[in-house]
């Protein structure tokens, strides 16, 4: 370990303090107290069974205590209850414990063990086990705590509380009669669980380099989404680098529209070009950069959308970044709709429920006033929602129209989602029927990343991360139509590359899209789609035979690989892609020349996000390419801009740059 | 007695009602515990209320411990995520922030010494985010390896070690500036 963190280290040896040995004996007592509690009720309220789904029904008992308590009314009776405990309890504690907290540790040890009232003599736990001989009220009060009411319990047993505790002693011991014992404990577990997820991003260790005889094929599905983008810019802008888990290198590429060359009409709905160009952070390695350009149709002729918000009204969307920039999105959204257009609004917070019924686009007041009644408030129950939102939607499809639930959430499925495989495999399932799934994100604290990737993935759509009113702009104005209009489904990309040729190679980024290889002619797998305009980039780093770049020395014993051709083509490209609607594939094929084309700006765009993707990531493979490189290649290939999304991508390298060598 | 039973063992025993096991488990992990919560915390008087928190909810949380993790590593994901949860309260009725903020109360009088080094060592945390703080609270004061850490936070291994990278960082700026004349 560094010198800085053992400096670090020896200070906090010096200055953490010995616990207070009044405070510690109060706390052992605390928690034996609450384990005792907990016993007793699990025996009381089960006979003999198993334990675990009792935590369950406990906890929604707590729940529906809670919400009785949260009236006016029931508050000042928590207070009052709270003043109970301090005076049943504290003098028990203090005689229980008070003076082993001056002894040596083995005395408190055995002083704890001589305690009748702690010990527990049971051979085996049973049944008939007489519940602990605690004075009710004393049991009352701990349960009725709310999480404030912790920090009091044992410590502040302050003169003004007790004070308290005469003229309301009637009301708590009342209230204490009708309540069970265990939940204080309860409903802090249950604050504390959800906690532990906080913010989880789905990623993989970066690509390896594969050496090219021992693996020529590369297989993987096409990825649209642009979450990552907007993770590493809200982060940046708050002035921290973004955690290297948070950045999937092939989001950062394609966040940003690029205009390749677009099929012809009656052509495959997408058009591949390939394009050999040079490293900019290795000479001696060439990119190969795959580009999928999707057909725009006609707007005029986009078929009849059938929209269901699915919106996250759970109390955890309360920020400023969540529920208010979630209503003046789908404002801005409005406008691209049409009057054939419908839109239904379903809410999940504590129990999902329709807020608004299939309405046409053309009521703009209709629906925007159901907008306005959103509020925020209760928990999650996400799956619930989900359920509700197909159903739904079900109800709206019709011949040659899209359906599609817009999910809009902050990540928090932390209630209600109770297997998330199952809830993959239900969306998975709907998306079989016509209907898909899109996810937006909202908000930072406990965004779920991991969730809303699986959801969109599962759903045949795409996640996307809103933090600010641009965003929602690109996502729900610029591009709506692609987001929306899928034109080719399962998108699955493979490439074999010459051996001949090519002696190693790594793929940038869509480590969490990787396949199998025998999955690419299996139509049953599921991959990526390919929306109305939306394109997809992909770049491998290939290192051509002979050069002085190639890590891997020869195998010895198959030093001699027979090669078939004697082609310099550097691999073979291979697409597959599903007609929507269709269950059966299509396959695409291109050769990859050595030199094919001239770099655009955007094919040189999409390397300088490649290269600033993997500086985040900490890349073995860039060298001494550095930010300042990145920035400069950027900056070369920004092209027309016309939104400014790769001005902003400058900026967001420089802020990068400067936070990092910070 | 219970002195060459494991943490583990005992907290299987505590999780089936055994009030015997989690006392003594109590005792055998308190002192750590409270080293962890005043890493975490950076004041004594928030370590006694974070051990407090941690005492109380316990029990509870015990019953789910399927002795698939180390006791240690458990109880840590415990204390974090009590820590965690505190500071989000505190932050609710708009007191110190993130923890080692209320720096003032670290100041002990006729100790000067200790009063200096307090000061070092806030000021050097407080220079951190607060999850490289977390991440370095689990590091430096337990064996607490990287892969544990890791587990602990629910991050990968990588991050963890990226977020070492970090706030070595951090520090040697830190000193750079208090090199400065």
């Amino acid at each position: 370990m560094s010198d800085e963190l053992e400096d670090l280290k020896a200070a906090f040896h010096a200055a953490t303090p010995r616990p207070d040995a009044e405070r510690r004996a109060e706390n052992l007592r605390l928690s034996l107290e609450n384990f005792d509690r907990l016993q007793g009720s699990m025996v009381k309220a089960r006979p003999i069974a198993d334990r675990r789904p009792m935590v369950g029904w406990l906890l929604s008992g707590v729940k529906l205590m809670l919400h009785a308590l949260s009236t006016r009314g029931g508050l000042v009776v928590t207070t009052a209850l709270v003043a109970i405990g301090l005076v049943v309890i504290s003098p028990q504690g203090r005689n229980l414990l008070l003076p082993s907290g001056h002894g040596p540790l083995t005395d408190e040890v055995s002083e704890l063990e001589s305690d009748t009232r702690l010990r527990h003599e049971r051979p085996a736990r049973s049944v008939a086990e007489p519940v602990p001989s605690e004075p009710a009220p004393a049991e009352a009060p701990m349960m009725a705590e709310d999480s404030s009411g912790m920090d009091l319990a044992g410590r502040k047993s302050a003169p003004s509380a007790q004070l308290d505790l005469a003229k309301s002693a009637d009301d708590g011991k009342a209230l204490a009669g009708g309540l069970h014992a265990p939940s204080p404990v309860m409903e802090e577990m249950s604050m504390l669980l959800p906690e532990s997820t906080r913010e989880a991003y789905a990623n993989e260790a970066p690509n390896p380099l594969k050496v090219t005889a021992a693996e020529p094929v590369s297989t993987f599905s096409i990825d649209v989404d642009t979450a990552s983008y907007s993770v590493v810019r809200s982060s940046l802008t708050a002035g921290q680098l973004p955690p290297p888990d948070a950045v999937r290198v092939e989001e950062m590429i394609n966040y940003f529209p690029y205009d390749y060359p677009a099929p012809d009409m009656g052509e495959a709905p997408f058009r591949p070009t390939v394009t050999t160009l040079e490293t900019p952070w290795n000479p001696d390695t060439r990119l190969v950069h795959v580009a999928l350009q999707g057909q725009l149709p006609a707007l005029e002729d986009r078929p009849p959308l059938n929209l269901v918000l699915l919106i996250d009204s759970s109390g955890s969307m309360q920020d400023a970044g969540k529920l208010p920039l979630l209503k003046q999105s789908f404002r801005l959204m409005l406008g691209q709709l049409r009057p054939e257009d419908q839109v239904a609004i379903v809410t999940y917070a504590g129990s999902a429920g329709q807020v608004l019924e299939p309405t046409s686009a053309g009521e703009r007041a209709t629906i925007l006033a159901a907008l306005d009644r959103l509020e925020a408030g209760g928990s999650t129950a996400g799956q619930q929602g989900l359920q509700q939102a197909y159903q739904v939607a079900g109800g709206m499809a019709g011949d040659g129209e899209v359906t599609r639930v817009l999910l809009a959430t902050d990540g928090d499925f932390n209630i209600g989602l109770s297997d998330p495989g199952a809830l993959g495999e239900f969306i998975a399932a709907k998306r079989d029927t016509g209907t898909y799934l899109s996810v937006l994100g909202f908000g930072r604290g406990n965004l779920d990343d991991a969730t809303m990737q699986a959801l969109a993935q599962n759903g045949n759509g795409q996640a996307a991360y809103i933090d600010t009113l641009n965003e929602a702009q690109k996502v729900l104005v610029d591009q709506l139509t692609g987001a929306l209009f899928p034109i080719a489904n399962d998108v699955k990309v493979q490439v074999e590359f010459n051996p001949a040729t090519v002696a190693e190679y790594r793929l940038i980024g869509y480590e969490t899209r990787a396949l199998n290889r025998e999955d690419f002619n299996n139509d049953t797998v599921d991959a990526g789609e390919i929306s109305a305009g939306h394109s997809v980039t992909a770049i491998y780093e290939v290192t051509p035979v002979g050069s002085p770049a190639v890590l891997n020395d020869p195998l010895r014993y198959l030093a001699e690989t027979p090669v078939a051709s004697e082609s310099a083509e550097l691999g073979f490209l291979r697409l597959r892609y599903k007609e929507p609607g269709e269950s059966v594939s299509k396959l695409v094929e291109a050769p990859i020349l050595p030199e094919t084309g001239t770099a655009s700006d955007d094919a040189r765009f999409s390397v300088a996000m490649a290269g600033f993707g993997q500086l985040l990531r900490g890349s073995d493979y860039l060298g001494d390419w550095s930010w300042g490189d990145a920035i400069a290649l950027a900056t070369a290939a920004r092209g027309e801009d016309a939104f400014g999304y790769r001005a902003e991508a400058i900026g967001l390298i420089r802020l990068a740059e400067s936070l990092s060598t910070d | 007695m219970r002195m060459s039973v494991t943490d583990e063992a005992l907290a299987l025993a505590a999780a089936e009602g055994d009030g015997e096991a989690f006392a003594a488990l109590l005792e055998r992990r308190y002192h750590r515990l409270f080293g962890l919560c005043f890493r975490l915390t950076g004041s004594h008087a928030e370590a006694e209320d974070l051990t407090q928190d941690i005492c109380s909810v316990l029990p509870a949380m015990l019953t789910g411990y399927r002795g698939e993790a180390r006791l240690s590593t458990w109880l840590y994901r415990v204390a974090v995520n009590a820590a965690h949860d505190r500071r989000r309260r505190a932050a609710a009725h708009k007191k110190a922030g993130e923890g080692w903020g209320d720096w003032e109360v670290n100041r002990r009088a006729g100790d000067a010494e200790t009063a200096e080094r307090m000061d070092w060592l806030t000021g050097a945390m407080r220079a951190l985010p607060v999850d490289l703080r977390d991440t370095l609270a689990l590091l430096l004061g337990e064996e607490v390896t990287h892969a544990e850490a890791a587990e602990v936070l629910g991050v990968s291994e990588g991050t963890i070690s990226w977020r070492v990278s970090q706030a070595k960082t951090r520090l040697r700026a830190l000193q750079a500036k208090e090199d400065l004349p």
